[in-house]
């Protein structure tokens, strides 16, 4: 195969990983909404366990976009 | 298409000491590191200086950001963990300055060099390590060995403990770096968006307001992150400082 070919494939597999991050951002900020409509007083409370969920499960997308920017633009 | 990576390029400013045949040089991204330090010292020293009984806006937010760290300390690790006030304060005032400072156009962010983040995310590692025999002798052991475990899976429990916590520094490291290097690049994609349509003329310009909006949005966001980060850095130091203050689950 074309070398340049298998880097812009790699960058583009590499990707898809990031729809992973998406599930779990999704399913916090979904999981916190439905638990914040049941008892909206003890929402305040847990905001920054929020987003403290938030960025490390968002932390796993940036970690393929990583390798697909290296892999396009370093490499 | 200019090269997104070209802003994370470190240049000598000018040499310093030589070090074994090796020229040590005074670099831009030291500058920033020292900016850093100034900026942080500036505002934590000099309004408090005073020590008004009803604090001036800068002061309440020396004195707002110091009480923020101290909760999150005690929520984390307790009472014992105050102890290590000035280490977990110092990395997240810097993380926080340094990360912010590299959002200003044409500046230089510190801490998307991998480097920059191992060095703090070992010298966490190493205190926890440090800490923990110092305290607990080889009771700290027992972080690895979980209770309430059947015994014929114990040897897998702990290697797998000891394995998790091996890779700590790394996962601790990268995601610092990662975030700022990442989000970087993207603004600097989307930014060279804006005059690559735009050099299409009138109808470019209209359709160059779509990234352009696009910028500013993501700034808003890289902000947040920026902010999200070193808090992130900060909490899992007082998780893991918990470790080798109180081993054992």
């Amino acid at each position: 195969m074309d070398p340049l070919a298998a880097k812009f494939l790699g960058a583009g597999l590499a990707c898809i990983g990031m729809g992973g991050a998406a599930i779990g951002v999704a399913t916090i900020f979904g999981q916190f909404l439905a638990g914040a409509l049941r008892n909206p007083s003890a929402a305040a409370g847990q905001t920054t366990t929020l987003y403290l969920g938030f960025a490390l499960a968002e932390a796993f997308g940036i970690f393929s976009l990583l390798i697909a920017l290296l892999l396009l633009f370093v490499l | 298409m200019a090269d997104p990576i070209h802003q994370f390029k470190i240049d000598e400013l000018f040499p310093v000491v030589k070090i074994a045949g090796q020229q040590i040089h005074f670099t831009n991204s030291a500058f920033y590191m020292l900016l850093a330090v100034g900026l942080t010292a500036a505002l934590m020293l000099g309004p408090t200086a005073g020590r008004r009984l009803v604090p001036t806006r800068m002061q309440s937010l020396a004195e707002m950001s110091y009480e923020f760290i101290a909760n999150t300390i005690r929520s984390t690790t307790g009472e014992q963990g105050l102890k290590f006030f000035p280490l977990v304060f110092s990395l997240f005032m810097f993380i926080l300055v340094s990360n912010v400072i590299g959002l200003i156009p044409f500046t230089f962010t510190v801490s998307s060099h991998i480097i920059v983040t191992a060095s703090l995310a070992l010298l966490v590692f190493f205190t926890v390590i440090v800490y923990g025999f110092w305290k607990n002798g080889f009771g700290f052991l027992r972080l690895f060995v979980p209770r309430g475990i059947p015994i014929y899976i114990m040897p897998l429990i702990v290697v797998i403990e000891l394995l998790s916590f091996l890779s700590r520094p790394i996962s601790h490291s990268v995601r610092l770096f990662a975030n700022m290097l990442a989000g970087h690049i993207t603004l600097k994609l989307v930014a060279s968006f804006v005059s690559m349509i735009g050099a299409f003329g009138y109808l470019g310009w209209l359709g160059a307001t779509l990234p352009l909006a696009f910028t500013v949005a993501l700034t808003a966001l890289e902000l947040l992150v920026a902010c999200l980060q070193a808090y992130v850095f900060t909490i899992l130091t007082c998780i893991y400082l918990n470790d080798a203050i109180h081993p054992g689950h």
